[in-house]
């Protein structure tokens, strides 16, 4: 849902780069408490995430690197720092410490209650955020410097959006893990985008490509053993975004080639109907008779199109002589100005 | 004119984007009422100058006031029209959509957009003869139907004072000449227009107030007084000839 804001800002990696930054949070946290309590380790990876988050920022505002570098750059370095910290915690004599590189590939089976109804109260909030705020959100997007000029804080808005995603990301690390949890973030909504050309309806359909990627992985990873959660559920996700880059009607890649054979197909007959056409004009009566030979000498010419235009009554055929009929001879007269009202 | 009211007042205007001035000391007084060009070649910051008098670009030095009162005060008074090129025309909605972003200045915070805010989207539209698009998807309107679109979006905020940067870039004719006609409509319902120009040729046709600009200012005035050899050649630093018809 959030990452459909993520996608449309063409910080698509941002994404990819809190949840590294989240690695660091988790060990810390662990090495303080010493406990493995996931709301613990959530808060340090929320903390390290934001603090990530707006270092990237600064480095972008502050000097003259480009965007990418700067993730790139953070991701690394908090990465780094946090698997450091893990090899340091596993050396330490302490029972405890097994099971915090879960976080890593995340593991669905560590989920206690608690847990889930700590994700239904932020998912209901940040869907609360959302509406709330839906107005400013699209318009910063669309727009920053016009949203300023009318008067909306648009550094607010900014980090509100930035933080709903870090909190979104941190809550999914439990089950898809740091390395997988930005696919998680951007697989829905780049699906999303193929199918629909409002922003709406494009939230939408990212919430339930998600919902339907979690439910189905976690399913298919219950009934196999040894196959842990999140990867599946990546690869559900996955499964959404090809299949809708294929088939999405609009801007998929099957329908626009179908289209494009259509249109030529189509074009292809429009010419020589035209051409046919302007052979028949000289004639006084239109319907009178010309050898198919003649017809060899315009480009693109084919047996084929000669019988789609029977086919269309446009055409009569007599042994080896055509004539146009009446209707034929319409259409061709009106081919330009019908095209042009096809553009509208 | 030096009765009629100042719209626009910008005083020593300093504004930098590394070390080099973009904008150096600018004093400027727009008076209510005028069509004007600014002109100058590029980056002589003309795109600077708008957007460092609507509050997007902090100056290092200088202040600029709208009738009189800092810009935060007096942001129902401005509309902006930006260069085409600044927004992502893949993003997901509708011509509508985008000319009802025009009210949610007025809306301010959290408020949603009502009947009455998609009427005075629909006249706007109307206005710019872009009615029978109102539900394209932007992307898949022309270059001059987005830019009729982001006019649409201003007129829909009923400010005093517009700014446009440069609405003329990459657009055919029948465009240029129906945005034409809606600026001088605006100047004759007495409203300020300020444009940053291109098309020098065209400044006396269009504009009847123009200012030159090269980091400093070269000269602001009248255009029947001032778009002369003398200020194009100060401007331009070449021999600019253009045929002026008074």
């Amino acid at each position: 849902m959030l990452g459909s804001f993520a996608v449309l800002r063409k910080q698509s990696l941002l994404g990819d780069a809190i949840s590294h930054a989240a690695l660091p949070g988790i060990a810390i946290a662990f090495l303080i408490t010493g406990a493995k309590d996931s709301n613990t380790l959530l808060i340090g990876a929320l903390i390290s995430g934001l603090l990530g988050t707006f270092w990237i920022r600064g480095i972008i505002s502050k000097t003259h690197l480009k965007s990418d570098t700067a993730l790139g750059l953070i991701l690394s370095l908090f990465f780094g720092f946090g698997m450091l910290l893990l090899t340091f915690i596993q050396k330490q004599p302490n029972a405890n410490q097994a099971g915090l590189d879960k976080y890593l590939f995340g593991q669905a089976a560590t989920l206690v209650e608690s847990d889930v109804w700590l994700m239904v109260i932020v998912t209901a909030l940040c869907l609360f955020v959302l509406l709330l705020f839906w107005k400013e959100f699209k318009i910063l997007l669309f727009d920053k410097d016009y949203a300023k000029t009318i008067g909306f804080n648009t550094k607010t808005i900014d980090i509100l959006i930035t933080s709903f995603i870090v909190l979104a990301i941190v809550l999914g690390l439990q089950t898809v893990g740091v390395v997988l949890m930005s696919a998680m973030l951007l697989a829905p909504a780049a699906a999303a985008r193929q199918w629909t050309n409002s922003l709406s309806v494009m939230v939408l359909l990212a919430a339930l490509f998600g919902a339907f990627s979690g439910v189905f992985g976690t399913a298919i990873s219950a009934t196999q053993n040894n196959l842990s959660t999140g990867p599946v559920i990546v690869i559900v996700a996955s499964i959404f975004v090809i299949v809708s880059f294929i088939f999405s009607p609009n801007r998929g890649l099957l329908f626009r080639q179908i289209r494009f054979i259509k249109n030529r197909r189509d074009l292809e007959l429009h010419k020589t109907l035209s051409f046919m056409f302007h052979i028949a004009k000289t004639h006084e009566d239109i319907s009178h008779p010309h050898a198919i030979k003649i017809l060899n000498n315009f480009q693109g010419f084919t047996k084929g199109t000669l019988k789609k235009l029977v086919d269309k009554n446009y055409v009569v055929l007599n042994g080896n002589m055509w004539s146009l009929t009446n209707l034929g001879f319409q259409t061709a007269a009106n081919l330009y100005n019908q095209q042009s009202k096809n553009d509208e | 004119m030096s009765k009629s009211k100042i719209a626009v007042q910008v005083d020593d205007l300093t504004v930098a984007y590394n070390y080099k001035p973009v904008l150096w000391d600018i004093d400027l007084e727009i008076p209510e009422g005028v069509l004007m060009a600014i002109v100058g070649p590029n980056g002589a910051g003309k795109s600077t100058l708008i957007k460092s008098i609507l509050g997007i670009l902090k100056p290092i030095a200088g202040s600029v006031s709208i009738y009189g009162q800092p810009y935060e005060k007096q942001r129902d008074l401005v509309a902006y029209v930006p260069q085409k090129g600044s927004v992502d025309w893949d993003f997901p909605t509708t011509a509508l959509d985008v000319v009802m972003m025009g009210t949610y200045g007025s809306l301010g915070w959290i408020k949603r957009p009502g009947q009455k805010e998609k009427k005075a989207a629909l006249e706007a539209l109307e206005k710019v003869g872009m009615l029978p698009f109102k539900n394209r998807q932007i992307s898949q309107l022309s270059g001059g139907q987005q830019q009729r679109i982001f006019l649409a979006r201003a007129l829909v905020q009923d400010a005093s004072i517009y700014f446009m940067d440069e609405p003329f870039q990459g657009v055919d004719a029948t465009t240029e000449i129906a945005i034409i006609n809606i600026l001088k409509a605006l100047r004759k319902a007495n409203k300020t227009v300020i444009v940053v120009h291109h098309d020098l040729q065209t400044v006396p046709e269009y504009f009847d107030w123009v200012t030159f600009l090269n980091v400093k200012k070269i000269a602001t005035g009248p255009v029947k007084d001032i778009f002369n050899d003398d200020n194009l050649t100060k401007t331009y630093g070449i021999n600019y000839k253009v045929s002026i018809q008074k």
